[in-house]
């Protein structure tokens, strides 16, 4: 075999595997998709793998007809943006004062929030401080306990770090006061990985679960997340009393499970294609300096 | 007055320091406050400063629940199986990335690995039981159409393990590569050249400069990982176990959830939570530790 072929040969070979890398990666979302665009009859006898059956839109219908759904969609949108901006704005003006070398008392800070990124309470402290602060059933409870990230605040400061000094001490000299500076120059020059911790911040509070699950028994506060385990969980129920021969639990049925699913979904799905570019960047910073 | 013109000089700073600061003094340091509740008997109306102190009794009582040690043996064995299948997945992933040379499938199958990442295990529970789901499941219904058996993925213990571990493969494969391809791209392209020049082939090639690109990479995560062998996430193992196999599903997290807020047993809850974050960080400094030691470089 001459070398070129022996290269082409190469390159095909990983070419195909990285395609079915990706083909099973992607296999579980179209068997879902097509789930949720078929008919019950043909998902619960079994016909439908990578291609709908009866393609309808019946279990999409139920899915948006069903009020407490779209609620829920709403609430965990609105949770999410204003989890992120808050997230953010705290991280932000942490991350600043943090990164002038001369400000007295920065190692003692620093310190003390690097020690809780490697030691914590655990949940059930976190709970009773949540329940003393009246927060049980209440939104707050699922956005003030996780307001800063110790580890994206490091991140940003070491972002910040990179920056050129002389730009700040320029301005300043200039008459820009420290909030300026932090408004005016830092924060432009930092729209990469103000975009990737956007990213992090928002997808961890609308994927979050276990907190929902502690803090939340109002129906009317249920994030999606919450809503979707109780439907699976009602599978798993069914699932596990019909192996015992047992009935009784109620079915959710599997293609409105399907559309539910893809519906907490698409939403991520919308807007990470637009911050991509920026978070591989972001990662790989955090990687290099972190 | 000197002091007066640093402070006039810096109050900005300071001014913008505040609220993180009492955030972390309440939500993270308030937490550390309570751990106390594992030395007393507590109870709601006392209070954690009313409630009565009762040393090491509830250390006593967990050290000698049966619980305790199935769930430790739990997050330890599944980390360690996990490890073993998750942690090389990656590394092969991003060679083959790597060595790909059309730029736009290149990032096209960067793009879709990466997904898995940013899907909630909830949702990812949802879509573990209707791909291994017994009954219904896309695997099993294609197995029985071809005459075989049904594998009970999520009943059976053993075979449950094994839908833990392949749903974690597949949700941190892709992501798992980011750190790799960063590494990679510092390797300088004259040594594939001069590689080429000496007639070494594509995988002496791979063998001889990529993988040794890797090679601090590697140390660095495999030493996170071992850091990590305690401390298990809640929503995986909680969302894809059940009943049936709780024997191996229940961990460290899903155990101290289930006897402090769903039993209500608040004081051992939290004696097995600070048994996991005290042992967790010494493993973790540990860790930290060795990587100095080996790479010369500190994860912290």
């Amino acid at each position: 075999m001459s070398e070129r072929t022996a290269n082409r040969t190469f390159d095909i070979v990983t070419t195909i595997l990285v395609a079915v890398a990706v083909l099973l990666c992607l296999a579980p979302f179209i068997h879902i998709l097509s789930i949720s665009f078929s008919s019950n009859r043909a998902i619960t006898s079994g016909e439908v793998t990578l291609f709908p059956v009866d393609f309808n839109l019946k279990a999409y219908g139920k899915v948006f007809s069903d009020m407490s759904m779209i609620r829920s969609l709403g609430f965990t949108v609105m949770l999410t943006v204003i989890t992120t901006v808050l997230s953010m704005l705290m991280t932000m003006i942490a991350a600043y004062p943090l990164t002038k070398k001369n400000l007295k008392g920065r190692k003692t800070i620093m310190f003390m929030i690097v020690v809780t990124m490697f030691f914590s309470g655990g949940i059930i402290p976190e709970y009773i401080l949540v329940r003393d602060l009246h927060l049980l059933n209440n939104m707050w409870s699922l956005i003030l306990p996780g307001l800063i990230s110790p580890f994206y605040l490091i991140i940003l400061i070491s972002f910040f770090n990179g920056i050129p000094e002389s730009l700040g001490e320029a301005a300043e000299i200039d008459g820009s006061s420290q909030f300026g500076t932090l408004i005016r120059i830092v924060l432009p020059l930092s729209l990469p990985v103000l975009a990737t911790l956007s990213l992090f911040y928002g997808v961890g509070r609308w994927n979050g679960f276990q907190d929902t699950l502690m803090y939340i028994q109002n129906p009317d506060l249920f994030p999606l997340q919450l809503k979707l385990y109780q439907m699976i969980q009602n599978n798993m129920v069914s699932e596990l009393s019909r192996l015992e021969g047992a009935s009784g639990a109620k079915i959710t049925p599997e293609g409105l499970k399907a559309a539910s699913v893809i519906f907490a979904t698409v939403p991520i799905l919308l807007v990470y294609p637009w911050l991509q570019r920026y978070f591989v960047s972001g990662v790989m910073l955090g990687a290099v300096k972190g | 007055m000197k002091g007066n013109v640093y402070f006039r000089r810096y109050w900005q700073l300071y001014a913008l320091l505040v609220l993180p600061l009492a955030y972390f003094i309440v939500f993270k340091y308030g937490p550390m406050w309570g751990v106390q509740i594992a030395f007393k008997d507590f109870n709601f109306f006392q209070g954690i400063t009313g409630s009565e102190w009762i040393g090491f009794d509830a250390f006593r009582e967990v050290f000698r629940m049966d619980d305790f040690y199935r769930t430790l043996r739990n997050t330890i064995v599944l980390n360690l199986l996990d490890l073993l299948v998750s942690f090389p997945a990656p590394l092969v992933l991003a060679i083959l990335l790597y060595e790909l040379k059309v730029v736009w499938f290149k990032k096209l199958s960067q793009t879709i690995l990466y997904i898995p990442h940013f899907i909630s295990w909830v949702i990812i529970g949802g879509i573990v039981y209707q791909v291994f789901g017994t009954q219904s499941g896309m695997i099993n219904n294609v197995l029985t159409s071809i005459g075989f058996q049904a594998i009970p993925f999520l009943t059976d213990k053993n075979d449950w393990v094994i839908t833990y571990l392949l749903t974690g493969v597949w949700q941190s494969a892709g992501w798992g590569t980011i750190l790799y391809l960063a590494a990679l791209t510092g390797i300088n392209r004259e040594l594939f050249e001069a590689a080429e020049v000496d007639g070494a082939g594509r995988m002496k090639r791979i063998w001889h400069i990529t993988i040794p690109g890797m090679k601090t990479t590697i140390a660095t995560l495999l030493i996170i990982n071992l850091g990590n062998m305690i401390t298990i996430g809640f929503d995986r193992p909680y969302v894809i176990g059940n009943v049936a196999v709780r024997d191996y599903s229940d961990v460290l997290s899903t155990f101290v959830y289930r006897i402090g807020m769903e039993s209500g047993q608040y004081t051992l809850a939290t004696v097995v939570g600070l048994f996991q974050a005290v042992v967790g960080l010494i493993f973790v400094l540990g860790a930290n530790y060795a990587s100095k030691k080996l790479t010369d470089e500190s994860i912290m």
